[in-house]
């Protein structure tokens, strides 16, 4: 089941502005996001892609602009906020907790939901244990999708690259998140986990509705997922649309191929 | 062959979830709880070998019950949660003086108020539960800085906890009860009417203490909150992204670990040593409690154990070989050979195992599980 795609606003950016010193990282951006829709964002490296997610989900402050996520508007938010609101997140190096399990790293992502206290946890019995079971219960349905049972006892340390990136896929679907954010899903992977990894983003997009935006530099990934792609350069949007209209772009064809001189 | 898992299903998540999933393991554990609550305390009242005297108890087997609490509660800190600390043996000092404290009365005069603040001798109990809250919320505040600064920068800060609770415990009279040597008793071991005397008593009682303690403790660490401890050591920035406020689980490390530390830290005052003054929690007590964890297994609530045998059994067995092997070595070279080789175990073991004897245990049943197949 496809998620219905309304025209509804689910992330709107505006004319966001962020510097490290002398670098202009982001130069009035501004871009939304639509309710059940694969966004994708796309530019050439150093163009400021990630550090567009990172203004999302509250890692840096924005110098200038608004964020509004779900109707509300802020400017300034500690990461767990981000995460409170519904806002999940991979990253382009896996950033999975070593020394855990996959199914431990996965039951990490429930966090926000237990509503038992240390106390209750501390007895681990009556609620406390059948809200733990309920948790494993959904862990285990995220496990299954993503297909993931053989490997959910071991280290995520001693896990391949390709499998600890779709560990962490696991991780952020804990969450129920409203947006996922996905950092170049499919950096350092080969042609067979990519069509993997494609097939649970769209998975996910399709059977949770899960609103979802990437950044990828794999142009033929992008296309094919994504209902419509932002493109940036040096920190500035130079085009934004379907990925028909953003392929047939001069601005975007000058940006990736160079112009001749 | 014996250790084989083969046969055995789990259809439950809760048999999935259990501590000890494999069938063998669970029998170990039930003879080992059998061996400690009623076949030490049998042979130690009717001094069959090697219980011929209380050296056993005393010397070894209460030390060693106490230190692995204590030890199990740094392991919260430094193992679970990543904060190193060095200043457990601070934290011992305040649960054993806490508990001191409440258990002979409270009067802290107020005079320039005009009244004083008195509360009645509190059961030991009592004493020594409030006794570990009260290192609870010394951690909570020596845990504040864990928030801005990580690492050694922690390290040092933990071990200002330890040189000034030193230091208040020896200068402030009020806190020994203005005892003119500085040195005080615990009071009688008095539960409910049940007075702790003899040393298997006194064992018996730290077991309680140890095994309720052990299984809360696991309990939290294989719960949400274990997790969020275990996030915040392995990738705080990626743990912060899903939602885990650092603030909270930080502070509910240094909670915990400080209070079972403050427990043991009044046990060991109350129970082992039975008169004590500010020296029996130095600096070293808190570095002994780090290398057991570590030896142990940072991360490991039976590593705690293992380490702490290993720290107390080790010089022990260093005193006791030569002379059964008919070398009389000095006192003197004995303590400079304890060091040698204590040092160079602990070189030799964190080169090899940075994990401790808990991974290698691990490692072993592993094996075995197979044995005699390679793979």
């Amino acid at each position: 089941m496809r998620a219905p795609d309304t025209n509804e606003i689910l992330l709107h950016v505006e004319g966001v502005a962020l510097a490290f010193g002398g670098v202009r990282a982001l130069r009035d951006v501004s871009f939304n996001v639509r309710k059940g829709e694969i966004r994708a964002i796309i530019g050439p490296n150093g163009a400021g892609k990630t550090s567009m997610l990172n203004v999302v989900n509250g890692f840096y402050h924005p110098d200038s602009g608004t964020i509004t996520f779900k109707g509300r508007t802020r400017t300034r938010m500690q990461p767990f906020e981000a995460a409170r609101g519904g806002i999940a997140r991979t990253f382009q190096n896996v950033a999975l907790f070593k020394g855990m399990s996959a199914l431990d790293n996965i039951m990490a992502g429930r966090t926000l939901k237990v509503r038992r206290g240390l106390l209750w946890q501390m007895l681990r019995y009556g609620p406390a244990l059948a809200e733990e079971l309920e948790h494993r219960r959904r862990v285990e349905e995220i496990i299954d999708f993503l297909e993931i049972e053989a490997i959910r006892k071991v280290p995520v340390g001693r896990l391949p690259y390709g499998l600890q990136k779709r560990v962490e896929l696991g991780r952020a679907l804990a969450m129920e998140p409203d947006l996922l954010l996905l950092d170049e899903p499919m950096a350092g992977m080969n042609l067979e986990e990519k069509e993997d990894m494609s097939r649970f983003i769209v998975d996910v997009n399709n059977h949770y509705g899960t609103t979802i935006a990437l950044i990828e530099h794999d142009m033929a990934v992008v296309m094919d997922l994504s209902d419509r792609v932002a493109v940036l350069d040096h920190g500035v949007k130079i085009a934004d649309g379907t990925p028909d209209e953003v392929k047939k772009s001069q601005a975007v064809i000058d940006a990736y191929l160079g112009v001749s001189h | 062959m014996l250790y084989r898992e083969a046969g055995q299903f789990k259809t439950t998540y809760v048999e999935d979830m259990a501590i000890f999933p494999i069938r063998q393991d669970r029998i170990a554990l039930a003879v080992l709880l059998g061996i400690a609550f009623i076949g030490v305390p049998m042979f130690a009242t009717f001094h069959i070998w090697p219980f011929g005297s209380d050296y056993l108890l005393w010397a070894i087997l209460l030390p060693f019950l106490i230190l692995a609490l204590a030890a199990i509660g740094t392991n919260i800190l430094v193992g679970y949660c990543g904060q190193i600390s060095l200043g457990s043996g601070a934290f011992m000092a305040i649960g054993a003086y806490s508990a001191y404290k409440l258990a002979t009365g409270v009067h802290i005069p107020l005079g320039f108020l005009g009244f004083a603040i008195s509360i009645p001798p509190l059961p030991v109990l009592a004493s020594i539960l409030l006794g570990g809250l009260m290192a609870a919320g010394a951690g909570i505040l020596f845990g504040i800085p864990s928030l801005r600064i990580k690492g050694l920068y922690l390290a040092v800060a933990t071990l200002a906890a330890q040189f000034f609770f030193d230091w208040v415990f020896l200068r402030i009279p009020w806190f020994t009860n203005y005892a003119p040597s500085g040195s005080v008793n615990a009071p009688a071991l008095d539960f409910f009417g049940l007075v702790v005397r003899t040393p298997v008593e006194r064992y018996l009682l730290c077991l309680l203490f140890v095994v309720v303690l052990t299984v809360l403790t696991k309990n939290l660490v294989r719960s949400n909150l274990g997790r969020q401890w275990m996030a915040i050591r392995d990738m705080d920035i990626a743990a912060e992204l899903i939602g885990i406020r650092p603030l909270y689980a930080k502070l509910t490390a240094f909670a915990v670990s400080s209070f079972i530390v403050g427990v043991a830290g009044a046990l060991w005052a109350f129970v082992y040593l039975g008169s004590w003054e500010p020296l029996a929690f130095s600096i070293d007590r808190s570095l002994e409690l780090l290398f057991m964890v570590i030896i142990g297994g940072l991360g490991s609530i039976m590593g705690s154990f293992v380490g702490a045998a290993f720290i107390l059994i080790v010089p022990i067995m260093l005193n006791l070989v030569p002379t059964e092997l008919g070398v009389p070595l000095s006192t003197q070279t004995i303590t400079h050979l304890e060091f040698i080789i204590f040092g160079s175990l602990i070189c030799y073991l964190l080169i090899k195992e940075p994990r401790g004897f808990a991974r290698l245990i691990s490692i072993g049943k592993e094996k075995l599980r197979l044995w005699p197949f390679p793979y």
